[in-house]
């Protein structure tokens, strides 16, 4: 019964390891586009964890039809399509900005832009003819 | 790509059928799923299609620059249009019972202009943003102005 | 009978896309090829895709595999060729960020706990605004769309505006032209 009971929180917790690794793809890798991809698979997992509880078995989609009775809930489904394509806008943007960052760095890795902002920083600090 | 014969024949048979999918999606969106965003991306995504197998210049003859810079804006001007009718025809902002006579067939018409709305500025958006990054890499052509 | 056999089913099949998903999410972390990351988001994408449709999902499938799968995987390879980066550095050993995740994993599992039962008709979120949204008011048998853009159209305004934004954000990042490698001009 306890096993049964857990067993009907797999989806919870699968979704929560999935959210987990993309925030720590976020946080542990240094380039930036891999952060930018973390962040996608932390979005879209968090859809898993709103439509999930949504679903009725025995139920169909929420779509109104004279043969069914019961329908999986709509309104998860609303919010996770704005979420969807705000998700993949702030993508967009990201790579934008990553697209910019190359160009003036020449570099996508955090740790060589932080080095070259430290020694164009330091050059600033120490000398001016 | 342009001189794989397999891709372009295929191509070529592929994108009218990705673009009226995607008219079709957004008018049947009603009545089965769909709606204006599947719209809008499945027909940005058609012309991506087209983007990468014919080039980027053939595709902006199609679509020009103008046009989708002006679809972007177009969309949520529309969208915010009909809230503003619904203002002027004696509701609230956004009310589509007095869109017509019928308050039914007036959430019917709400509904129906506030997905093109939605469609052509998702369609404007992703089509604009590939173009910005195709023609980011600088070899062909004038950049967008 | 019959109706424990298909609830088990049901629930196996999207236990089964789960798991794969997280199998996939694990090989992404683990690679450094960042075109083999850009596939594997795709891959993801799509079996994110087919779990909305085992979960009676249909708009937000049909948009997940549209955008996820298809636009997101473009704009993704597009940055990539432009940032001219197939590698990303190896990585000294991840000990923080490995605590940070597996604290907040610990956490959140705790709190999953508390949730409802998977496909529990009784659970809280089918009981206030979801049946009057299934009583047809607007005469649009597809609920989502009647959702998006009559019941919540404000939010659906909102989102529009936000896509537009990122577009216009877009355009003022990249509208200038790469500059040429000597630092020289670059033109408005």
């Amino acid at each position: 019964m306890n096993m049964a009971a857990h067993f009907s929180h797999f989806s919870y917790i699968v979704t929560v390891l999935l959210m987990v690794a993309g925030l720590f793809i976020v946080i542990a890798r240094g380039n930036l586009i891999k952060k930018l991809i973390g962040l996608s698979v932390f979005q879209t997992s968090v859809y898993l964890l709103y439509i999930a509880p949504g679903k009725l078995i025995g139920g169909t989609a929420p779509i109104l039809a004279p043969q069914f009775s019961v329908y999986s809930n709509p309104l998860p489904h609303v919010l996770i399509l704005t979420a969807i394509v705000v998700g993949v806008a702030t993508l967009a943007l990201g790579l934008a900005i990553a697209v910019r960052i190359r160009e003036a760095y020449d570099s996508i890795e955090e740790d060589e832009i932080l080095a070259l902002d430290h020694t164009a920083a330091d050059a600033q600090g120490n000398g001016s003819p | 790509m342009r001189h794989d014969l397999v891709l372009r024949v295929v191509g070529k048979l592929l994108v009218p059928f990705i673009l009226l999918f995607a008219l079709y999606v957004q008018f049947h969106g009603d009545f089965g799923p769909g709606g204006g965003f599947q719209a809008g991306v499945i027909f940005a995504a058609g012309m991506v299609f087209y983007a990468l197998i014919f080039g980027l210049e053939n595709a902006r003859r199609v679509m020009p620059d103008r046009l989708v810079e002006t679809m972007l804006a177009a969309g949520v001007l529309l969208y915010a249009g009909v809230g503003v009718a619904g203002l002027l025809l004696g509701g609230n902002y956004l009310d589509y019972f007095v869109l017509d006579r019928n308050p039914v067939l007036g959430q019917h018409r709400g509904i129906f202009w506030v997905e093109v709305g939605v469609a052509v500025t998702v369609c404007g958006v992703m089509l604009k943003i590939f173009y910005m990054f195709a023609s980011r890499g600088g070899a062909d052509g004038p950049g967008p102005q | 009978m019959a109706e424990r056999g298909g609830r088990i089913i049901e629930t196996l099949i999207v236990d089964l896309l789960l798991v794969l998903m997280a199998l996939a999410v694990l090989v992404l972390a683990r690679t450094r090829n960042l075109f083999a990351a850009v596939v594997l988001l795709g891959i993801y994408s799509f079996l994110m895709a087919t779990a909305m449709v085992a979960l009676d999902a249909v708009d937000v499938a049909m948009t997940e595999a549209a955008v996820g799968a298809g636009i997101s995987t473009v704009l993704l390879l597009g940055a990539l060729h432009l940032c001219r980066s197939q590698e990303a550095k190896p990585v000294h050993r991840p000990w923080l960020p490995l605590a940070l995740s597996a604290s907040t994993a610990v956490l959140l599992i705790h709190g999953a706990l508390g949730l409802p039962d998977f496909a529990d008709p009784q659970a809280p979120i089918h009981q206030h605004v979801a049946p009057r949204y299934l009583q047809n008011e607007v005469d649009v048998p597809n609920v989502v769309t009647a959702v998006l853009a009559s019941f919540r159209g404000f939010d659906t305004l909102g989102e529009t505006t936000v896509v537009f934004t990122a577009g216009v954000g877009i355009i003022a990042l990249l509208r200038r032209r790469r500059p040429k490698a000597e630092g020289g001009a670059d033109e408005a």
